[in-house]
């Protein structure tokens, strides 16, 4: 996959409008509405300078008024009407404008939550947010609002000419005579100028990055004082926008010009031809009004048609993206055993769920991802319910496959992991996931309340629930001093809160879900010596009596631990307790000794 | 509204001429375009009818030239060279107007973001300290292009409506002031209604563009938080949580849609309603012989020009608060305090002796960081700085480069008081990697040359091979070339650290300062870069602040910091033969050194 952002793929085709009709669907309805409400539209528009040229006609030139009182009610009528049809189309358009963006939305969202992490690690989450944001806003406007303007233009364009026709025949070849430079003008302006504007928008992404860079770096450009260098750089970037608009913008200003150009020659030429015939008596002046409009307005149609017709080539390439996105693969799923059995990821039978005891066995467990080689091989691993296991090792070992495929965020490429006795695959993926309890390096937390936040291990917890799992954990005295208490905000990911404050939170709410195996990534960032206490208090309580897989750095949680792993390159080079490994002196003790050293050296200058 | 207009003067100083122009431009283009009825009409009445010409005299003087009405009503074709050749003028200044507004308009928000990142690179550090990074950028970029919009754009437009109906209002009194007042009577209620729904639309607008910004904000919180999310079996809490602030967006922008729908039929009613009006009056006026036909074809044309950009009036009144708002946002910054980077002393010259004599500095009031600091370092020596967490030991190498102000004492450089040196020149001598350096989103090359635009590209291999970094950068594929940054390779920490030792290194300063920058990397290259830097100059100053015992022991002087005041210093011999801190940290690292060298033979694989 490549997530080069495309621009807009090849020409438009048949395709497009097979995506497009997928979204479209449940709104049949609601469009083929817009597009009667677009013929009326055009009619009562294309009808309008049929009314000038009646009056002119029946009651200007003649001198007088008989019928002239019914011809204003009828006028009233008419633009009452017309008035009456943009209300109902602005609603309709505006409905499905946003209504279809809310379903794909909500569809492209439950797709991520099924999703594997796999597809995680390897999709940015600014490619996803563009795709649930900006592409499909604009399929939500195609299906609305270019729906409006293509048959609006159209149906203008065909009903104007018709009446020309029926009015005139020799009047409407010479207005007609000069929509066909209209029509190819137009397209050739519409594409250059949607073009330049989505250029436009790179040029603007660059200013944005040169001002982040700025500012991110404004420290470091301040001390080895490169302002001077910095902004002569920054110059270079603002030159070439400017320039780039400043061509852009000579484009679209020509465009205006030469349209009424053309429309001028229309209207002389009428104006000509007519003057001869109106003073002959051949032609009526109603006639010649009504063609002098229409002459001028074919303009706006056109315009319009050309500027649908390219932004649909920008919505072929968003709907792609999207249906992309809805109809990627999921290779972790559950089986239709178990969905027969357990019932689906969302509405999950909980009373049919086994109990979760907490034995693990990788069987012959080989592993790679998509592309490259083995990370695991052949590999072997059994542990006992309520064991404690850490696993050390250098970035990169595969402690975190290892602790990945036991969680199922990935599923063994070969060989099997039993869970209990069974392969896990027997059994549901929301049974296995609702019994881990995650506790990462950064802790993620939700934006919202403490209270919310420790609530997500597990929804419907009552307040005693959630301020006994803060106890537990050490958390509650902090919390209660805060602002607001349990109702105190944590801000945007937690970032109103200390590292540590979001640790201890994160603990609460792994200790809420109650879970029958715990998975920890501790973290390396430093904490001050108490907050430190309390984690580490906090943490033993945590991992009583469940299965348990650290990810450690601090010597007391991996002196703690049941059994420790030693991991390089896929295999366990040791194995054994603390005491175990220290006698063998061998890659652990490196590890501990080096470790050693840091924490005496803080602990000294604590002192 | 004065001080806000004033700020926009301010945006659009500097391209006056061309702003003035393109309004000039407008004005002409408006003029053309007001008279193409009136040729129209002109035709229909006296040239295809009989009425008398109604034109001022020079008109009527250069038609009798060309050979009258007679001659006219012959060649019609005359018209349509006259209609075309209006046109082309008003073509013309159209072309023109939408040049250089956009002209003028590029060329006042370039000056401004130039002129705001110039602003923000010379903002104190203490800014920068405790910027919000999101904001600022915001306020750089969107909110510019809302006032460029603005100006180039709305605010012309805006000036274009008013001069057509200055112009068109003018010619339709001249031909009949009655019929006038009945093609305007409705305009006075679709303007008033037209701008209190905009100024009304903008608390929604606002509110709908918070919605937005929540639901952007879960969704993405869920995307980074996958794994917690999928850890506790989530999904369908967060997508009952997803989709509140999906169906909420939904509906602020439906109850839009609703209003828009009013309003926009509404007001389409009522200027229909005036077409109607100008339509149906005027043919009872023809019919009872007040005016002529032609003025009647005319004036329909004119209503048009005057009320559907009447209506837009209010939209532009709309945008008009939302470029002051952003006006507003861009001059918070432009008005903050740069510090003043170029005023004192660049007179003298900088060997590299310091002297710190009782100096005291805070960053806030009443919590001391440096308390009456004093020591010297002698030029050419090498002093290390010992010190925890909170000590002051930054704080001291940021006043050393005058990114903070010392607040009492001395400093002197060579004997000169530091506060009385220039800071572009201070800078200019003094070179610091700091603790968190950051790359460049540039390759590595451009990386090291950013400190020193001058040197060339054996200089940049040299600093490179001081840092420890040239073999490693031989090693990426496109070598000096390769990108780094954000959206560059991701070098490890370790690497980091060397390219901004080398970019330091390369600016062949007299003092040099390492902020704890030697501690991702390893002790070996730790000491090879102390050794290479040794090589490289003899005379240089160095101040390196570390907790390795093995780079502070080799140093000439080492400095002990603890809570802003210096409480052990001299060498290593000296310090580790009395009982403090440093004997303390040199027993615990060279004692498990040993044990380390020890276990190492069984750990050799």
């Amino acid at each position: 996959m490549h997530y080069e952002e495309q621009e807009y793929s090849k020409r438009l085709d048949l395709n497009t409008i097979k995506k497009l009709a997928v979204f479209a669907k449940p709104y049949k309805k609601g469009i083929i509405t817009l597009i009667i409400q677009m013929v009326l539209l055009a009619l009562v528009d294309a009808f309008f300078p049929k009314l000038n040229q009646y009056a002119i006609d029946h009651f200007a030139v003649k001198k007088t008024l008989d019928g002239f009182w019914i011809y204003c009610v009828f006028a009233v009528v008419l633009v009452v009407f017309q008035a009456l049809n943009v209300r109902l189309m602005i609603h309709n358009a505006g409905t499905i404008e946003n209504s279809i963006p809310y379903d794909i939305r909500k569809a492209a969202f439950k797709k991520l939550q099924e999703l594997p992490l796999a597809y995680y690690d390897r999709t940015p989450v600014g490619w996803l947010m563009a795709r649930l944001t900006s592409d499909v806003r604009r399929i939500g406007a195609t299906l609305s609002w270019h729906v409006v303007d293509f048959f609006w233009s159209i149906f203008l364009v065909v009903l104007m000419t018709i009446f020309m026709l029926a009015t005139n025949v020799g009047y409407a070849l010479l207005v007609l005579s000069v929509v066909p430079l209209l029509v190819i003008i137009s397209m050739i302006f519409q594409k250059k100028i949607l073009h330049n504007y989505r250029k436009n928008r790179k040029y603007n992404s660059q200013i944005t990055a040169g001002f982040n860079e700025g500012i991110t770096g404004a420290k470091t450009i301040k001390s080895l004082g490169a302002e001077e260098h910095m902004l002569d750089e920054f110059k270079k970037v603002t030159t070439e926008m400017r320039n780039f608009t400043i061509r852009a913008a000579t484009i679209s200003s020509l465009y205006t010009p030469i349209i009424i150009f053309l429309g001028s020659i229309a209207t002389g030429l009428v104006l000509w031809k007519g003057g001869i015939e109106v003073r002959g008596q051949i032609t009526s002046y109603g006639t010649l009004v009504l063609f002098t409009s229409y002459a001028v307005q074919f303009f706006e149609p056109v315009k319009q048609f050309a500027r649908v017709f390219t932004e649909l080539q920008y919505t072929q390439a968003s709907a792609e993206r999207v249906v992309t996105l809805l109809e990627t693969e999921n290779d972790i799923v559950d089986s239709e055993d178990v969905i027969q059995l357990f019932g689906t990821m969302f509405e999950s039978n909980r009373e049919e769920w086994p109990k979760f005891k907490g034995d693990i066995e990788f069987k012959n467990v080989t592993f790679r991802y998509k592309e490259g080689g083995n990370i695991l091989e052949n590999f072997n691993l059994t542990i006992k319910a309520g064991e404690k296991i850490a696993l050390v090792g250098e970035t990169g070992s595969g402690k975190t496959t290892i602790v990945n495929l036991a969680c199922r965020f990935y599923e063994p490429t070969e060989g099997q992991i039993l869970i209990d006795g069974v392969d896990y695959r027997e059994r549901p993926l929301l049974w296995l996931y609702s019994n881990i309890g995650y506790v990462l390096q950064e802790p993620h937390l939700f934006s919202g309340t403490v209270r919310e936040n420790i609530a997500y291990g597990r929804q419907g917890a009552t307040q005693e629930d959630i301020e006994a799992a803060a106890k537990i954990v050490n958390a509650h005295d902090f919390i209660v001093n805060l602002e607001n208490g349990y109702d105190s905000e944590v801000g945007e990911r937690g970032s109103r809160l200390s590292t540590g404050q979001k640790q201890l939170i994160s603990f609460a709410r792994a200790i809420l879900s109650d879970p029958g195996m715990f998975v920890l990534d501790e973290a390396t960032s430093s904490v001050d010596t108490e907050t430190e206490h309390l984690i580490q208090d906090a943490l033993n309580k945590a991992l009583e009596g469940r299965t348990s897989f650290i990810i450690a750095h601090r010597l007391s949680t991996i002196r703690s631990a049941d059994r420790i792993l030693v991991i390089d390159k896929g295999r366990i080079i040791e194995e054994g307790t603390h005491k175990q490994l220290i006698k063998k002196k061998g890659h652990y003790y490196q590890l501990y000794t080096n470790q050693l050293i840091e924490e005496q050296e803080k602990a000294a200058f604590a002192q | 509204m004065f001080n806000k207009l004033k700020l926009l003067m301010r945006f659009m100083r500097g391209s006056g001429m061309t702003y003035a122009i393109s309004i000039v431009a407008v004005l002409f283009m408006t003029v053309f375009g007001a008279v193409t009825p009136l040729v129209i009409k002109t035709t229909v009445d006296s040239i295809i009818g009989d009425e008398p010409l109604n034109l001022p005299s020079w008109t009527k003087n250069i038609m009798e030239q060309i050979g009258g009405l007679a001659f006219i009503r012959q060649n019609l074709w005359t018209v349509l060279i006259l209609l075309v050749a209006i046109t082309v003028l008003q073509g013309i200044f159209m072309y023109l107007k939408g040049k250089l507004s956009a002209v003028a308009a590029q060329e006042s928000s370039k000056r401004v973001r130039e002129k705001l990142y110039d602003h923000l690179m010379h903002l104190p550090f203490d800014y920068h300290v405790k910027a919000q990074t999101g904001d600022i950028v915001q306020r750089c970029t969107s909110d510019i292009e809302t006032v460029q919009n603005f100006v180039s754009g709305q605010l012309i437009e805006a000036l274009q409506i008013i001069m057509q109906v200055i112009v068109v209002m003018g010619i339709m009194i001249s031909m009949s002031f009655k019929y006038t007042l009945i093609s305007i009577v409705l305009i006075p209620i679709i303007l008033v209604i037209t701008i209190r729904f905009f100024i009304n639309m903008m608390k929604i607008f606002l509110q709908t563009d918070e919605a937005e910004g929540i639901m952007s904000t879960a969704l993405q919180e869920n995307l980074t938080g996958v794994r917690v999310v999928k850890a506790f079996g989530a999904q369908n809490f967060e997508m009952e949580k997803f989709d509140e602030k999906n169906r909420n967006y939904k509906n602020l922008n439906l109850k839009i849609v609703e209003l828009m729908a009013d309003f926009w039929s509404g007001t389409d009613l009522l200027c229909m309603l005036q077409h109607a009006l100008v339509l149906t009056i005027g043919t009872f006026w023809v019919v009872e012989g007040d005016i002529t036909i032609g003025t009647l074809i005319a004036f329909s044309s004119y209503a048009g020009m005057l009320v559907w950009p009447l209506r837009s009036l209010g939209q532009m009144m709309g945008f008009m608060g939302q470029a002051f708002v952003s006006l507003g946002r861009i001059h918070e910054i432009l008005d903050t305090k740069p510090e003043d980077y170029t005023e004192g002393r660049k007179d003298v010259p900088i060997h590299g002796e310091i002297v710190f004599d009782n100096v005291r500095f805070e960053y806030e009031p009443g919590k001391p960081i440096l308390n009456g600091l004093s020591f010297k370092i002698e030029k050419g020596t090498t002093v290390a700085i010992l010190g925890a967490t909170g000590s002051g030991k930054s704080s001291l190498v940021h006043l050393l480069l005058r990114l903070y102000d010392y607040q009492g004492g001395h400093i002197t450089i060579d004997g000169v008081e530091l506060s009385q040196i220039s800071r572009e020149w201070i800078r200019k001598h003094v070179g610091i990697v700091l603790q968190e350096p950051f790359l460049f989103s540039r390759n590595i090359r451009e990386n090291i040359r950013i400190g020193d635009a001058s040197i060339n590209d054996e200089d940049i291999c040299r600093a490179a091979q001081t840092a420890s970094i040239h073999d490693a950068i031989l090693e990426f594929e496109k070598g000096y070339d390769t990108i780094v940054g954000e959206r560059g390779v991701t070098l490890s920490g370790g690497q980091r650290q060397r390219v901004a030792i080398a970019r330091t290194v390369a600016k062949d300063v007299p003092i040099l300062i390492f902020d704890d920058s030697l501690s991702a990397v390893d002790t070996e290259t730790d000491a090879q870069i102390r050794q290479a830097l040794r090589e490289r100059r003899k005379d240089t100053t160095t101040i390196i602040i570390s907790h390795r015992i093995t780079t502070l022991a080799e140093a000439d002087k080492i400095l002990v910091l603890d809570k802003g005041c210096i409480v052990e210093s001299g060498s290593h011999e000296e310090l580790i033969a009395k009982e403090g801190l440093y004997k303390k940290i040199w027993e615990i690292q060279s004692s498990l050194g040993e044990d380390l060298v020890e276990a190492m033979p069984a750990a050799s694989v």
